[in-house]
């Protein structure tokens, strides 16, 4: 049996937690059917939900239900798996991202992404972020914008006196912030994050996830995370994926999608419950 | 069996200090201040150095370098950002081919190709130690190219840059170093080939010229035409330049594993 989970999330509790009032979000992202498969081998199968704006939508999960494979497809870096095929529609603000006409690198100027393993470049800190910035032609106040992008990622006041020095000096918490500066260097709209704090300790985590909140003001942010106290800390939506196995086929299937308090305390799915309450997962 | 693989090894090592020994103390009797700073001498006359051959060869191999060091970064470029497998794949085939083909085949190829017809110049000397570096810069680039980590692209992708900004602005200039390493072994390689210099800039006057439309002269053949003379004096001389061009490949080798070591700090690897 597989089930088709669209359904549009209680939005209304997020905003409560918020006590934003009953304004009515806009959605930044619509996907409907979204199904991808790696040659023969189905990543994730008919995924429908909207991804709101200037809230932090979380995606949990157990491994290999295709989080990341579902994030990728936000900004097209699916494109690049060679025989990574992509159906259903991914609509950004109304219109198709895989539309014929779309380039996939003006998407993924628009939609920033950090990924799980801090990956700096092999320059300065101050060049780590300007260089964004510097090939896309925003060269106008380069030296506010790298200060900007590095206040804005918490990460200003431990770097100000060395920003000639290699990025790889930094610590791995100091690397991830370092990843985010650059990534809000250019100005995105979206900020998708890949786990970004799986490989850090507890205190560098805690700085990334305080960050998220500042950031939500100016950003939407989609984070995957297997780390379900994680998404609860931080998110406003959560959505929870599973593996659905149906003889040899296995796929990965939006189980739920509602207000992050909702799917940690009363979750409509049985699977949700069982997950979030650490029976299976 | 490690008895055996031992023995092996000192022999590899062995030969390459037989060598070293055996052209050190052959030649260093003519090494002198003279020698790098004089010109041949005139035929039948006494003295004389390897200044014009030094320059002539230093000529040679910068003009190559100038040819075959885009041409095979490009390449490299190309097969590790651009290239589709099914195109990668046949053309690594044909620069391993081009890689191991005998100097000499490229030597009467050029001299077909530009002298016939022409005269030698330091051109065709030039064309021809680019064919033979071309292939090694290329496989080079190529494997320092490939230890660029993917995590790397994909960030400078996920910034919404395009693919040809992304090789100038972070993959080369984090892979110069490696760069350089096969470019200098490229060079050592080149500086040291006789075969095609045979054909393209053999017949040449004993004095300084830095003319490449001419014939220039080199340290390949200054040592093989020496080697070939009745007089010891020039058996001498030229034990001595191979011994400089020994110690300029070791020199270089040397610099070039530096360089290397140096690159893949960079990498964090």
């Amino acid at each position: 049996m597989t089930a088709v989970f669209t359904m549009a999330p209680v939005i209304d509790v997020a905003q409560a937690r918020r006590g934003a009032g009953p304004v009515q979000r806009e959605a930044v992202f619509d996907i409907q059917g979204l199904t991808v498969s790696y040659g023969r081998l189905t990543a994730v199968s008919d995924v429908g939900l909207e991804i709101y704006r200037n809230l932090i939508t979380a995606v949990i999960g157990p491994s290999g239900c295709g989080k990341s494979t579902f994030i990728r497809c936000l900004n097209r870096m699916n494109d690049l798996v060679p025989g990574a095929r992509v159906e259903g529609q991914i609509l950004y603000h109304g219109g198709d991202l895989y539309a014929s006409g779309i380039d996939p690198v003006e998407v993924r100027r628009r939609i920033g992404m950090v990924f799980q393993k801090a990956n700096p470049f092999p320059k300065s800190i101050y060049d780590n972020v300007a260089w964004g910035p510097r090939v896309l032609g925003m060269k106008k106040d380069l030296d506010e914008r790298v200060e900007r992008a590095l206040r804005d990622a918490a990460l200003w006041e431990e770097v100000k006196d060395r920003l000639k020095k290699n990025a790889l000096s930094l610590s791995g918490g100091q690397q991830q912030r370092l990843c985010i500066a650059r990534a809000i260097a250019v100005e995105p709209e979206v900020l998708l994050l890949d786990e970004p704090a799986s490989a850090l300790d507890p205190i560098a985590t805690s700085a990334i996830e305080e960050l998220m909140h500042e950031l939500k003001r100016d950003y939407t942010l989609v984070i995957v995370t297997h780390n379900m106290q994680q998404a609860a800390r931080v998110a406003d939506l959560t959505a929870f994926f599973s593996l659905e196995v149906d003889g040899a086929r296995r796929s990965g299937v939006l189980v739920e999608y509602d207000a992050t308090e909702k799917i940690f305390t009363n979750p409509t799915d049985k699977r949700t419950e069982d997950y979030v309450t650490g029976r299976f997962g | 069996m490690e008895a055996l693989a031992t023995v092996a090894t000192l022999l590899a090592v062995g030969v390459l200090a037989i060598v070293v020994i055996s052209v050190s103390l052959r030649g260093a009797g003519a090494l002198s201040w003279d020698f790098f700073t004089q010109p041949q001498a005139l035929f039948g006359q006494p003295g004389g150095g390897i200044a014009n051959a030094l320059i002539g060869t230093a000529l040679l191999v910068l003009l190559a370098t100038a040819m075959a060091l885009p041409v095979g970064v490009l390449t490299a470029v190309y097969l590790t950002e651009f290239a589709p497998k099914r195109i990668r794949v046949p053309i690594q085939v044909v620069l391993d081919v081009l890689a191991g083909l005998p100097t000499i085949v490229i030597g009467i190829f050029v001299y077909a190709l530009l002298v016939i017809g022409h005269t030698q110049s330091g051109y065709a000397v030039a064309f021809a130690l680019a064919v033979i570096m071309l292939p090694l810069i290329a496989r080079a680039t190529q494997e320092v190219l490939l230890l660029v980590p993917s995590t790397l692209r994909e960030a400078s992708l996920a910034l919404g840059v395009r693919r040809w900004r992304i090789v100038l602005g972070v993959i080369l200039p984090s892979t110069v170093g490696g760069i350089l390493t096969g470019t200098v072994l490229a060079i050592a390689r080149a500086a040291g080939d006789t075969a095609p210099l045979l054909f393209t800039s053999s017949i040449f006057a004993n004095s300084v010229q830095t003319d490449v439309t001419k014939a220039l002269p080199n340290i390949p053949v200054l040592i093989f035409t020496y080697s070939e003379q009745p007089d010891p004096a020039l058996h001498e001389q030229a034990w001595a330049a191979a011994l400089v061009l020994m110690a300029f490949v070791l020199i270089a080798s040397l610099a070039a594993k530096g360089l290397l070591a140096q690159s893949r700090r960079r990498l964090g690897r």
